[in-house]
């Protein structure tokens, strides 16, 4: 039977987005965790470490997010770890954002300049009180354009999850496409809707690198 | 009155920095060569020397900025080694760089509270209490709510002389504080540091100000490739060199 697109079509669509929403806030929420630890295990003293967490970004950026995702989904249960589509989903962004956050952040505490820290040495100021009050502040306003480009690229990889069967926004357009024969008019919505979040965002992260480079 | 009662005292105590036979490395460039130095409890030494003299890695050394290859460096009776001590040592000895080094994403006063509430945790009531002080003690406490970046040079290194002064320090490096410095913001910087000079703490400054060095040294040291080749006080430093490299860096910088 084919159903018209109406009302409902359009709730069910609405609903999805939610689920696309928290997928990338969870995401990103995480991501910003594990790329803080990866930016400062990779800028740490200790060798060993730095080059597992180089070795974990060279791994996250070299391969595709369909397939990290795959791995995850497909993967954990060999371990007998049962996962559902929602976690195999959330725990796959949230390492390959941690992997590309810790990267623009790594390399904004790398460009600041030398003498902030020695200063702050210099104050006798410990490793934790430097890299909170002085390093990290500084570094991480550096990072606000380039980590807003990369929550728009997040948002959009959000889309993959419908391949494993995922109900979040590009998923619930196919249903509603398969149900009423109408993928054009139901693709360009769910287009609309992603650009509906993902332009503002671009806007403001365009802004923020031209105020900065003026700032300077 | 207080400052002399201070000195007499302190010179029946140990030196304030002991250098023995230091050596540094950049590479295979040899930095620092068989480096001995002593400086008494509220001396004032200037380092003066060419560009790539080693002054600069000598002054960093003691606050462990650089660390040396060998020798042994003590700072207020506390031996220079890899670990704890180096931040009891950072707590005593208070540097002011030739960039200043200011943070640029707090305001002056908060520039300056921060490591005494960090490092001395003293609450910021009392913090803020000492930086308004030194602060004002530079002459720059109507300014204390800007931001570093609204501020002349000159400004700057005042407030990066209040900042490390709130911690109190027993020794105050400068690493050439004026240099990069607007010829007429020079005065001010310079009036700041012969100001201090009063107070007993003992100062190490490298500089070619060799007007402060006059008005304020207890003792002048020419460094060039690495080593220390003179050592005198100002006037005899000035007025009858002994080396002749030594006479051949004066005669450039005073000759004109």
């Amino acid at each position: 039977m084919v159903q018209t697109l109406g009302f409902n079509q359009i709730l069910i669509l609405l609903e999805a987005f939610r689920w696309t929403l928290a997928l990338a806030a969870i995401a990103f929420v995480c991501g910003a965790v594990g790329g803080l630890g990866i930016a400062l295990i990779r800028t740490s003293v200790f060798g060993v470490l730095r080059r597992a967490a180089a070795t974990f970004i060279i791994v996250f950026q070299g391969t595709p997010l369909l397939m990290q995702l795959f791995v995850i989904y497909y993967g954990l249960p060999l371990l007998n770890v049962t996962v559902n589509a929602w976690i195999a989903v959330a725990i796959g962004l949230t390492l390959h954002a941690s992997a590309y956050l810790g990267e623009i952040w790594r390399s904004t505490i790398m460009a600041m300049p030398k003498g902030q820290e020695e200063a702050a040495k210099a104050l006798g100021l410990k490793y934790w009180d430097r890299t909170v009050y002085i390093v990290l502040p500084q570094a991480l306003r550096m990072a606000l354009p380039s980590t807003v480009g990369f929550l728009v690229q997040l948002i959009k990889g959000t889309s993959l999850a419908a391949i494993i069967g995922f109900t979040e926004l590009t998923r619930a357009g196919q249903i509603v496409s398969n149900a009423t024969y109408q993928p054009l008019i139901v693709f360009s919505l769910v287009g609309a809707l992603y650009f509906a979040l993902c332009w503002p965002l671009s806007h403001f992260s365009f802004n923020l690198e031209k105020r900065f480079a003026n700032a300077r | 009155m207080n400052s002399i009662t201070k000195l007499s005292k302190d010179s029946l105590t140990e030196p304030m920095i002991i250098m023995e036979s230091v050596d540094k490395y950049y590479g295979a460039f040899h930095a620092l060569k068989n480096v001995n130095l002593m400086v008494k409890q509220g001396e004032k030494l200037v380092i003066c020397g060419p560009s790539g003299s080693g002054k600069s890695t000598l002054i960093r050394c003691i606050n462990y900025l650089e660390d040396f290859a060998s020798g042994k460096i003590v700072v207020d009776g506390i031996a220079l080694t890899k670990g704890a001590s180096i931040d009891a040592i950072r707590c005593e000895v208070g540097m002011v760089f030739q960039q200043f080094n200011l943070f640029p994403h707090m305001t002056v006063l908060q520039n300056c509270m921060l490591a005494p509430m960090k490092v001395r945790k003293m609450t910021s009531g009392q913090a803020e209490k000492v930086a308004r002080s030194y602060l004002e003690r530079v002459r720059i406490s109507d300014q204390m709510h800007k931001y570093p970046a609204q501020l002349s040079g000159g400004q700057q290194q005042r407030v990066a002389i209040a900042r490390a002064l709130c911690m109190d320090p027993k020794v105050m490096l400068f690493d050439e504080p004026t240099s990069a410095l607007d010829p007429e913001m020079v005065k001010e910087v310079l009036d700041t540091m012969i100001s201090l000079a009063n107070d007993g703490r003992t100062m190490i400054c490298v500089t070619h100000e060799m007007g402060f060095a006059r008005a304020v040294a207890d003792r002048v040291i020419f460094m060039a490739n690495g080593e220390i080749i003179e050592e005198a006080p100002p006037e005899t430093f000035f007025t009858a060199p002994k080396n002749e490299r030594t006479r051949t860096f004066l005669g450039q910088i005073l000759g004109h």
